[in-house]
């Protein structure tokens, strides 16, 4: 199994070490977003709550580790449909769960270089140090990237199934559940019946966890716990809809159409 | 002399057939793509699978590879149901199509050392310029796979489908994008390959003249359905044409062969 995973990490690997679109993926949105709001904290901190707003940076890399995760499944697979390479992998002795287990991995590596290259450079230019967050930081990741895979593997049904018409999904879908994770803004800013919504969201609990750390509160064991429960449900929920969705695109013969399309 | 020597030995029995499909049937919807469908391949043979566009062919293949998923029939490969075997199936079969490709951004070697290890191929490089001699490609090993001609490209991908030594190899329109000379030295290194190797192979092509020189067999289908099949001879023989192009004429435009004894008696 792990041969063929690897070799499909490599796959992917290769097309980043070549493509200076692709590397742009993982460093020029990032670290751009990450000028922004930079900036936007340093001008927010001079005329306003000049400690509290320290958690916009670190909000922003995490949302920036959920979302590469969820592209690193998405974009992945899409970079195989554009290459008219699906059906040279779909009749590799390879199975569906060991590609997207490649495609997680893949997550993994984008995941971690974003959060380093963003880290290092938060602490250079805005004297954000994101290991404040301490022990926490690494279940928080953690909590971010199971709920990327989940969104990325809920999106590449839609794919599979709707083709090229639902290629947008790839960079739009995370931003469906941003409002609700309360990603810049606690959740009680939310209208009631969005709160509770918002609750069932894994990336919720990683951002008003992240707040309360930053104010010196105590890390909320319990919180994490939803979270992950929360996220074994959607993975296995996204598993479940990839598989369906793969089943009806073969009965539909749409696997050829994309691939050769 | 002993009494066994007495007994006539038993005729050998017959190989079992490499593919065996059998009463296969796909619909879409309302669309018949293919219709009762049933014929074996033995090994070693090239089995041409012919008719014109929306015919059933690529849909066959694509059932054959477990693409899509039949409605009706069954299909066994080395006397594997594909619905139960197919990864096992897998690696001992390949597919190349003039209609797919490899990465563009990748090298011709990364792209062929992640398909040989997939395949789990053993002395993957040896294996890879092995390859890309037999097509006559060797110099493209470090360049990126986009930059090669169409034709360079389609015989890229003949590389990645010989790459695990496949027993059965299904071609849909190997040398559509090649000039006429590539295009036969494409059919010599296939020929050399099935005769030194005996692979099964399922051959779709529009080039009539190809289909003569590479088939042992053919079968032409028209709207899901087989209306011919037999050795490219005796397909002539029984439409009583000149050519195979001829019949593949008289199939596309009437639906069926009968249709043209019909109309020689016209």
């Amino acid at each position: 199994m792990w041969r063929r995973v690897t070799a499909m990490v490599a796959r992917y690997l290769y097309l980043y070490r070549r493509s200076l679109a692709r590397a742009g993926e993982v460093f020029f949105w990032p670290v751009m977003d990450l000028v922004v709001w930079g900036f936007l904290m340093t001008y927010l901190r001079r005329h306003m709550l000049p400690q509290a707003i320290v958690w916009l940076l670190g909000a922003m890399i995490f949302w920036d580790v959920l979302y590469r995760a969820q592209q690193a499944i998405t974009l992945s697979m899409s970079e195989d449909i554009w290459a008219k390479n699906l059906i040279n992998l779909f009749i590799a002795p390879i199975s569906v769960f060991e590609l997207l287990l490649a495609t997680c991995f893949m997550g993994v590596i984008k995941a971690t270089i974003t959060i380093l290259v963003l880290g290092t450079l938060a602490s250079v230019l805005y004297a954000f140090d994101i290991t404040t967050i301490g022990y926490a930081l690494l279940p928080f990741m953690l909590v971010l990237l199971l709920f990327g895979w989940a969104l990325g593997t809920f999106t590449m049904g839609l794919i599979l199934r709707f083709g090229k018409a639902a290629e947008a999904l790839v960079w739009g879908i995370p931003f469906l559940v941003q409002p609700l994770s309360a990603v810049f803004y606690p959740v009680d800013v939310l209208p009631q019946p969005l709160r509770a919504a918002a609750h069932w969201l894994p990336s919720t609990y990683v951002f008003e966890g992240m707040r309360a750390v930053i104010a010196g509160a105590p890390f909320d064991i319990q919180n994490l716990g939803i979270a992950f429960a929360l996220n074994m449900l959607y993975l296995a929920l996204g598993s479940m809809f990839f598989a369906y969705m793969l089943r009806v695109v073969r009965e539909r013969g749409h696997i050829s159409r994309l691939g050769m399309e | 002399m002993s009494h066994s020597a007495s007994v006539p030995a038993e005729p050998p029995a017959p190989e079992a057939p490499v593919i065996a499909v059998n009463g296969l049937t796909k619909r879409f919807g309302d669309l018949t793509a293919v219709n009762d469908v049933s014929f074996s391949v033995r090994r070693g043979e090239i089995l041409g699978l012919l008719g014109p566009n929306g015919a059933g062919k690529t849909t066959t293949i694509q059932l054959m590879l477990g693409l899509t998923t039949p409605t009706a029939g069954a299909i066994t490969i080395f006397g594997q149901d594909l619905r139960r075997r197919r990864r096992q199936i897998l690696t001992r079969v390949n597919f190349a199509s003039a209609y797919i490709s490899l990465p563009s951004n990748l090298t011709v070697e990364e792209n062929l050392t992640v398909f040989s290890r997939l395949y789990g191929v053993k002395n993957a490089k040896r294996r890879t310029t092995e390859l890309l001699e037999l097509f006559e490609i060797p110099q493209t090993l470090t360049q990126v796979t986009g930059a090669l001609s169409s034709g360079q490209i389609t015989r890229l991908n003949l590389c990645k489908a010989f790459l695990n030594d496949p027993e059965a190899l299904f071609l849909d329109e190997p040398t559509a994008s090649l000039d006429p000379d590539i295009a036969d030295k494409v059919r010599t290194a296939l020929g050399e390959i099935q005769r030194e190797r005996g692979v099964t192979m399922v051959y779709t092509s529009h080039n009539m003249q190809e289909v003569e020189a590479m088939c042992d067999r053919v079968i032409f289908l028209s709207r899901g359905n087989i209306v011919a099949q037999g050795t490219p001879e005796d397909v002539l023989k029984t439409s009583r044409s000149d050519s195979m192009e001829e019949v593949f004429i008289a199939i596309a435009r009437n639906g069926a062969l009968r249709d043209v004894d019909e109309e020689d008696d016209d």
